[in-house]
Order: structure tokens, then sequence, then C-alpha cells
């Protein structure tokens, strides 16, 4: 007879631990609720303060009379940490419901179907659309990744594979590069081509200045990547009789693919809500404008820009709804990316 | 240099007679005809990391058909010295060499030689196993046909010939078109075995392939590189010395004094563990070194 073992946890958190966390979060929330009640403190950042080194004084002293000094440290540091990760999802959830709650109210049933051509950002809102802008941005993204995908990647694999004399010069510039100023990008392009050579708006104009913005994005992070193959399988592959390049790109690559995936992910995230080189180098519009390489073209950052600045309640609201659509946009194209990336490894 | 056997255990509980009985057990060869091509010689190689003289002066001949073993304390150069063989030593940035290598008495160093030919006449098994892991069983036992841009006739014939060679056909017949990763250790160098033999080698060099092994898969690549060693010439770096006595036909004692590696000895397997010429071998192989 062997007797029946039921699976355990003997490490997990036992009732009476969770019973005096949460008496410590209550304590401390009805401490901080109390103590700006009384004082002249006021505001939502004064509870959160109050609420926060109420805590962290609680839970230390708790610690401290269960299992000693070393224990109340720990317990302190573990509240700062914990800080610092509320610290940094804090204002980007308050972002998103910012945008959500303000961005909600512009969506209608023709936002993705019409333009502005038949409409003023101050008409009501259920008048035109924003379809050239989300147009104009997916070319400005496909262009400019068409441009910047190959050259970043080539870059990084100079860098990694070739090693060439230039590495450490190219690797320092690419590093400044990843430093310029978008206005820089797009003063470039104005004054190096639309001036001097097309002499005119267009969709190219503008996925130039933000290629230069993205390859070091792409070239950087993707250097990361390839610097995290084992070099066994470079040998393995040269052992096999592959030349280097037929070895980098039939086992080096095909190993790196999620990574270098994530690079590009990053090179978009840069510049999908890029807004300064736009201004200056696609001349806006409110019409979809199916040639990227002539003519003025819209774009989400830029139609966001343009109703802000109308500045009517309508104007205003569609603004929010553009920041709305974007954000999706963005993370449509990262989930798209991710899922891609992953289906090719799990073939 | 610390010059410490490895396999210090190993060594201290066997006496030198039975290693010797164990090597004179497998029956007497000399590399037959059979095996394609006259085989392989060295003259006179040095190797250098950028000023760091670390071979020197390596005379030997590998007969075809033969298994030869390549024994000596850790870094004393029988990595360097089987990497010049194939080419690979060249890949370390500040990497230097002197001497020839003949393959089919050509040396393989001459101007002109393309260097992807020579690794696919001399293939190479490294220490860690390292299937390729975006590729499938089945991918990467033909990875090498792709990477030489090589054409076969039968490409399923090909992939059974080379897993049952390398004694994995009947664990992996079912799952082909899985990951090398999923693997045992043991399996992923036997992968490794089957991958390196697809590109029809004459020459299998194998850098401590079992070191990072349990002794069931150590067995197996040991019957493998047994049966392999019918058709093609076999170098082993080993420092398991009943490994050495069990696989290889000849012996090749390197050692370092402080200075570059050098050969001391070689001969049969049975004479290196029973009547070594030079005192060093014999202080090695009885584990009574350093
Ligand atoms: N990539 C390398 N760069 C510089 N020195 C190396 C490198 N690889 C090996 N060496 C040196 O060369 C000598 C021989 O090494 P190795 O051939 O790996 O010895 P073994 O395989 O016999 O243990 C050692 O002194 C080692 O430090
Ligand atoms: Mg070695």
């Amino acid at each position: 007879m062997s007797t029946l073992a039921t699976p355990q946890k003997p490490w997990a958190k036992r009732p009476i631990d969770r019973a005096r966390e949460l008496a410590i979060v209550l304590f401390a929330g009805f401490f901080s609720f109390a103590f700006v009640a009384v004082t002249e403190m006021k505001g939502k950042l004064a509870y959160a303060l109050i609420f926060f080194i109420a805590y962290a004084l609680l839970s230390a002293t708790f610690a401290f009379i269960s299992r000693g000094a070393p224990a109340a440290k720990d317990a302190v540091v573990s509240t700062f940490v914990s800080l610092g990760a509320v610290l940094t999802v804090l204002p980007m959830l308050s972002i998103l419901f910012t945008v959500i709650k303000n961005g909600l109210p512009g969506l209608h049933l023709g936002l993705l179907n019409h333009d502005m051509s038949m409409a003023t950002p101050t008409d009501p809102i259920a008048t035109g659309g924003i379809l050239h802008a989300v147009t104009g941005t997916l070319t400005l993204v496909a262009l400019a990744l068409i441009m910047s995908v190959p050259i970043g990647i080539l870059t990084a694999l100079y860098l990694t594979e070739v090693k060439g004399k230039f590495a450490g010069p190219i690797r320092f510039l690419v590093q400044a590069m990843s430093g310029v100023p978008s206005i820089v990008a797009g003063l470039f392009i104005l004054s190096a081509v639309l001036y001097p050579i097309t002499k005119g708006y267009s969709a190219l104009m503008g996925s130039l200045a933000l290629t230069i913005l993205m390859i070091p994005t792409i070239a950087r992070t993707s250097e990361e990547v390839l610097l995290l193959i084992p070099n066994d399988l470079r040998e393995a592959g040269t052992a096999l009789g592959g030349t280097q390049w037929r070895t980098v790109a039939m086992i080096v690559l095909p190993a790196a693919r999620s990574g270098l995936m994530t690079a590009v992910i990053l090179g978009v995230a840069r510049i999908a809500g890029e807004t300064a080189p736009i201004l200056l180098l696609t001349g806006g519009g409110d019409k979809v404008n199916p040639n990227p390489f002539n003519g003025s073209v819209g774009s989400i950052p830029y139609y966001i820009w343009k109703s802000f600045n109308a500045g009517s309640p309508e104007a205003i609201t569609r603004a929010w709804a553009g920041l709305l659509v974007l954000m999706v946009l963005v993370f449509i194209l990262f989930i798209a990316a991710r899922s891609l990336s992953s289906r090719k490894i799990s073939k | 240099m610390i010059q410490t056997p490895e396999s210090e255990k190993t060594m201290s509980s066997t006496t030198p007679s039975s290693l010797a009985s164990v090597a004179q057990a497998k029956p007497e060869r000399n590399g037959t005809n059979s095996a394609q091509g006259t085989g392989l010689e060295t003259r006179g190689i040095h190797a250098w990391f950028g000023k760091n003289h670390v071979l020197s002066d390596i005379n030997l001949d590998f007969t075809a058909g033969s298994v030869t073993a390549l024994i000596g304390p850790s870094g004393c150069g029988k990595s360097t010295f089987i990497r010049t063989i194939n080419r690979m030593h060249e890949f370390i940035p500040g990497a230097a060499m002197a001497g020839e290598v003949l393959l089919d008495g050509k040396d393989v160093y001459a101007p002109g030689v393309d260097v992807t030919k020579i690794r696919l006449q001399i293939g190479m098994v490294f220490q860690k196993p390292n299937p390729f892991p975006s590729m499938t069983i089945g991918e990467n036992v033909l990875s090498g046909l792709k990477l030489a841009q090589l054409k076969v006739d039968n490409k399923d014939d090909l992939l059974e010939e080379c897993l049952v060679r390398a004694g994995l056909w009947t664990e992996v017949k079912d799952r082909l078109n899985t990951h090398g990763g999923s693997l045992s250790g043991g399996q992923q160098q036997r992968l490794c075995i089957a991958r390196a033999l697809a590109v029809r080698p004459q020459v299998l060099l194998m850098d401590e392939p079992c070191s990072a092994l349990d002794p069931g898969s150590t067995l197996r690549i040991e019957d493998t590189i047994r049966e392999l060693s019918d058709t093609m010439t076999i170098v082993i770096v080993t420092h398991n010395m009943q490994q050495a006595a069990r696989v290889s036909d000849y012996t090749a004692f390197f050692l370092s004094d402080g200075g570059p590696g050098e050969m001391i000895e070689v001969a049969r397997t049975s004479e290196i563990f029973s009547q070594p010429k030079d005192q060093r071998t014999e202080n090695y192989v009885t584990g009574r070194f350093g």
C-alpha cells in the first residue's frame, strides 16, 4: 500500500501571512486618510506619500518583531523596489487612461473610412474621418521600414560578423546618431533632398527622415541580439563547408530571428508617433494620397497637431481620437510582429 | 602552465596493464584500403596565438581507415592542432601557423585551395553539442548540403543513412520534424555527428566529443566511432584514457612543459598503454603526472 501524497507548497504564504499583509495595507490606507484629514496636506499625491511611508514603517516593524533587524531592512528595501515599479507603471496607465477617456467620444462609425477632404476639424464629430491619416502613417512607416531594416541589420552584421577595421568608429557613430533630435533629421532631408532635388512634399521625404531616426535603434538592438548568438554555431556552420555569408544567412540570422524582430519593433515604436520631421516634409493634406512619391500626405501625428491647433471642442476631441487610433495601431503592429516571429520559430 | 590530467579519477582507479588489455581486446587494425583516399599527414605544424607559440613541430601520419586518439593535459594544444587540420584555426584573430597539412598528398594550405572544399572533406564534431536551433532534426542533418550548396538525388535516403550510422535513427525516426533542442545532450551530439557525415567527409575530427555526456551516451558514441572508422579516418581528442584505449588504433601523447605543446610520442594504442617509450607518457597514462 502506498500512501497517497497530495501536492503541497510549504513555501507559499499562509493565510495568516496574507491577513497580516492585508492588515498592513488597510491600516496604512486608513492612516494616510486620517493624516490628510487632520493636517494641512491635500491631494492624491499626499495620500500616496503618506500611504507609502506608513506601509514601509509598518511592514518593517512587523518584520523586525517576528524575524529581527535583517528582515526589517529587507522589508524596507522591497517596499522601495515596489515603489519603483509603481512609479514606472503609474504614468503609463495614467496616459493610457486619459487617451482612452478623451478619445472615445471622438470615435464614430465613419472614422476609418472617410478622410477630411469634405470636413474641417471644427465640424461636428460625426463628419469626416482619419482614413487619410491612417494610410499616410502606414505608408510612412512602411517606406521607412523598407529602407532602415536592411541598412540597420547590415550595419549590425558588419559590427558583429565582419568586425572590420571601422567597427569601432561605426559603433560610435551609430550610438551618436541615436541621439539626433528628430527635427534635425527633418531639417537635413529638407535642405539636402527636398529643396534641391524633389522640390515638393511627399511621403518619401518624410520616411527618409524617419529612416535616419530608425537606423540607430535597429542597428544597435540587432547588434546586441547577434552578439548573443553563440560562436559555436558560426564555427559549426563553417566547419560544415559553409562560407561565412551562407553561415550567417542560414544559421546566425534564423537563430536571431525573434530578437531581430524585436529590434524592428523598437524601430517602429521610435518613429510611429514622430511629428517634427513630418510637419517639415510631408505637407499634411486632408485627402488620401495613393502616390507615396509625390504630393503632400496626411499622417496621424499631423492630424493631431492640426486638430489641436484648430482649438474648438470638436477639433480637440478629434485630436484625442487620433491619439487613440495611433496607440491602437502601434499596438496592433507590435502584436502582429510578435506573432509573426514566434510562429516561424515554432514551426 | 598548470598541467593536471583532467580525468584523474578515471585514471587512478585503472592500472596501465588493464588499459593495455582494453586496447588489445579490440580487433587489430592497421587502417584499411577500403577507406577513400590515401590519408592525412601533418608536417612540422606550429601554431601561434598572437606572440604566444602554443604548438611546436607536430608530425603525424593518420592512416586512412584508422582511429587516432590525441591525449595530453589541457592546454597542451590538442584542440589547436586539430583545428589547424581543417583550417578552423584561422578564424581566431591573431592566429598564425606554420607547416603543411597533406590531404591525399596535397597541402590544404596551398595557395588557391578552396577552403570550404577542405572543410567538406575534413568534418568536425565539437566538444559541446551544437545543433542549429532554428532547424528541425532532419534539417540539421542535411544542413551541410545546403550550406555548401551540394545536390543529392535522394535526401530521405541520405538522412536515414546518416542517422543510422550515427546511431540515432531509431530514437528520432518518428520526430524528424521536431527541433534538435528537444533531444538529450547525448542525442544532440549524435545528431551533430550525423550532420557531419551527411557531406561525406573522408576525415572526421572530434574534439572531446563525449566530455559533456553521460556514460551511456559516451558508449553509444564510441560504438559509432568504431563503425565509422571502417570508411573514414578519425582523429579524436579525449581526456578519458579508457576511451582512448577502447576506440583508437593509434594514440599520440601531447605535452607542453611551459613552452609550446609538443608531441611526445605516437604508437599503437596497445603499446602506449603497455610499454610507452617515454617516461612522461607513462606518467601521464598511469595517472602519476605532475
Ligand atoms: N582563442 C585563443 N586565443 C588565445 N590563446 C588560445 C586560444 N585558444 C587556445 N589558446 C591557448 O593555446 C594553448 C593550447 O590550447 P588548446 O589547443 O585549447 O589546448 P587543449 O585542447 O590541449 O586543452 C593554451 O595555452 C591556450 O591558452
Ligand atoms: Mg581542447
